[in-house]
């Protein structure tokens, strides 16, 4: 098992450790604005900094400007105070030339902001090496002029909506899938097994296909164009085509399609180990069939609801691909920001203050179901 | 529950069951099925009826300039990380199996967690990593991820493959004068191979249907059939996608028909022994 350990070391538990660690530490800064930084570590951030803090940042803008590293500080920074890339960027041109009086007029008059207390906290939070900012932000929380926390500004308050949605979406498509799951899998296990068999291939199928394929069929479905629609205008029942794609209906459908069958599998496998003798006694002893279901029945299922509620969760959670192909911008869950902030803003911090969020409620959960069902019973087909 | 003493009640809820059942495995199977005659259409609608029947969207397919390269990427990558994850997976089953040690589920939870660790925190995570290094854009790193995401399937499969594996085997083939390497390959190979090859199938079905780290780290040299498909829906969908879709409809059928196959002679062997 060592090679396969090591083999994982390398390419699954450290790159994501190296990429989450972005979410808690602020390294950028710091090395590009050194002098500052050490200087405002001293600083008690009541009063504005000591003339030497403004002599330093002169300083630093002025290297970092030589070394054509002043964007990726001036980013950071922006993303805690809007307008502060700007205020970082006016300040370096207008540092190019000589200096008349002392560092702090001299800031002073490039830009007042220099003189506000705001402007100086955001450099020291950035200074890191260690900060909660970006774990903050992905819950809409900053910190404000005082270090107290308080609430993002709402223009930028979408990230409790995002893992409130992501949660919903989940608990919805899990819940949907124990009501098309538990009938299936009941009726399946009482199939003589010649019949149980070419049943439980139907389920096997949309299993094994491909995940592309099961979204393009829904696209095909669904779409303005599509199938069902057509069918719909054919028979009269609507005049003109519904919207059923690049919405919630259309991401709940196509979840539940892919994730049925882990509802399904789990759940047949525990029926087909309870013996019907049990329910026949109860009747025997004068239980109506509802009651005889619902108190010696269903008892005997719950691991088995358990275990296939938590496997479609957990999976529902990470889901990137179907609600990016077939949901709305509404729509979009937590792993669709991951990518959003990874590939297009290039910002290392949020994706991975996100991704802290997925992965501890991910991994969680997969606790539980270890401690439930174990994994060594995890079954593949 | 048929006890062939059914009330009228009782039939109307087998009935009620049995109906309900054909609805929701209808709705399992008949979106994939839907989409197979659409590729054999003659027209360019995504609705019935079809106008009629021709093979131009397998034409377009294999004519395109980028689909049939997508395959190949597809295949090269998978064959490649198949080959590592099954290496890696089968060894690391082996040595679970053989010895017993103190935080030993621990680690299985680990080996195995590629399986449940959302994809895209993989993906930005290897991406984050193997970009400094140059491996994105080049097979190198898309077959390492790859690998990653597959070698808990084998481990998976192998380890059900052992745990019906009868230990007095290696014993009495020891004991008739068999050396280690000798009982490994004529005794233990032929009797995990189902699982090996049920494992290696799953490593292979996993790369060629992943497209979260394709998306991430592939360039354009290497795009793979499912990073070709998103591309296909999002931009302006034509029904040669149907066609793609339809073939690999077919390929999950044969994979899923072999590893029944296997399942099936593994339970004969452990059953004969």
């Amino acid at each position: 098992m060592l090679p396969l350990f090591l083999f994982l070391l390398a390419s699954f538990i450290a790159p994501i450790a190296a990429m989450l660690a972005r979410g808690v530490t602020d390294a950028d800064v710091a090395r590009i604005l050194p002098q500052v930084t050490a200087e405002l570590r001293r600083w008690n951030g009541r009063d504005l900094p000591q003339e030497s803090a403004y002599g330093a940042l002169i300083a630093d803008i002025r290297a970092a400007r030589e070394a054509g590293t002043l964007a990726s500080a001036a980013t950071r920074l922006n993303y805690d105070v809007a307008g502060y890339r700007t205020l970082m960027f006016a300040t370096g041109r207008a540092l190019s030339g000589e200096l008349a009086g002392s560092a702090r007029e001299t800031l002073l008059a490039i830009d007042p902001k220099w003189g506000e207390r705001e402007s100086w906290n955001a450099l020291r939070r950035a200074a890191g090496p260690i900060t909660d900012f970006y774990l903050l932000a992905a819950l809409d929380l900053r910190h404000d002029a005082n270090d107290a926390i308080v609430g993002s500004p709402p223009e930028q308050s979408v990230f409790r909506d995002v893992l409130g949605r992501t949660l919903w979406i989940s608990g919805v498509v899990t819940l949907m899938c124990l009501l098309l799951g538990y009938p299936v899998a009941f009726f399946i296990a009482r199939q003589p097994p010649m019949r149980a068999s070419i049943l439980l291939f139907l389920v096997l199928l949309p299993f094994w296909t491909s995940l592309l394929v099961r979204t393009v069929a829904w696209v095909v479905l669904l779409q303005r164009e599509g199938i069902l629609n057509n069918l719909l205008l054919s028979l009269g029942l609507v005049t003109e085509p519904i919207r059923m794609i690049y919405n919630r209906f259309a991401v709940y459908v196509a979840m539940v399609h892919v994730l049925l069958p882990f509802m399904v599998l789990p759940l047949y496998a525990v029926m087909k180990g309870i013996s019907p003798t049990f329910v026949r006694a109860a009747w025997s002893l004068g239980a109506s069939p509802a009651t005889a279901f619902r108190r010696v029945y269903l008892p005997q299922t719950l691991p088995g609801v358990g275990a296939g509620c938590l496997m479609v969760f957990i999976q529902a959670l990470g889901y990137y691909i179907t609600p990016a192909l077939v949901g709305g911008a509404d729509d979009q869950m937590i792993s669709y920001f991951i990518a959003f902030y990874a590939s297009k803003t290039v910002n290392w911090g949020m994706a991975a203050a996100l991704s802290i969020m997925l992965l501890a409620a991910t991994l969680a959960l997969y606790a539980v179901y270890n401690r439930l069902v174990g994994i060594d019973k995890m079954r593949l087909g | 529950m048929r006890t062939g003493t059914e009330t009228l009640g009782q039939r109307v809820a087998h009935l009620g069951l049995a109906v309900m059942t054909a609805i929701i495995l209808a709705f399992l199977v008949a979106p994939i099925l839907i989409i197979v005659p659409l590729s054999f259409s003659s027209g360019s609608f995504f609705y019935y009826p079809l106008p009629g029947f021709s093979l131009r969207w397998y034409e377009d397919f294999f004519a395109s300039s980028f689909w049939l390269p997508s395959v190949w990427n597809s295949l090269l990558v998978g064959t490649a990380a198949t080959i590592l994850a099954t290496l890696l997976g089968t060894l690391a089953a082996l040595g679970l199996w053989r010895t017993r040690f103190p935080g030993q589920g621990l680690l299985l939870a680990l080996l195995i967690s590629p399986m449940v660790v959302p994809v895209i925190i993989i993906a930005v995570g290897v991406y984050f990593a193997f970009a400094p290094a140059g491996l994105t854009d080049g097979y190198a790193g898309l077959i390492l991820a790859h690998t990653t995401l597959a070698a808990p399937f084998v481990v998976v499969t192998v380890l059900a493959t052992l745990s019906g594996f009868d230990r007095t085997l290696l014993r009495a083939a020891a004991s008739l004068g068999a050396r280690p390497l000798t009982t490994a390959r004529r005794v233990m190979l032929p009797l995990i191979l189902p699982g090996v090859l049920s494992g290696a199938v799953f490593a292979f079905a996993v790369s060629f249907d992943e497209v979260v780290v394709a998306l991430l780290i592939a360039g354009p040299g290497q795009r793979t059939l499912p990073r070709q498909m998103f591309s296909g829906i999002n931009d302006n969908i034509s029904l040669t996608i149907t066609a793609a879709a339809t073939m690999l409809i077919g390929i999950s059928l044969a994979f899923m028909v072999f590893v029944g196959w296997l399942q099936r002679r593994s339970e004969r062997l452990r059953q004969a022994k």
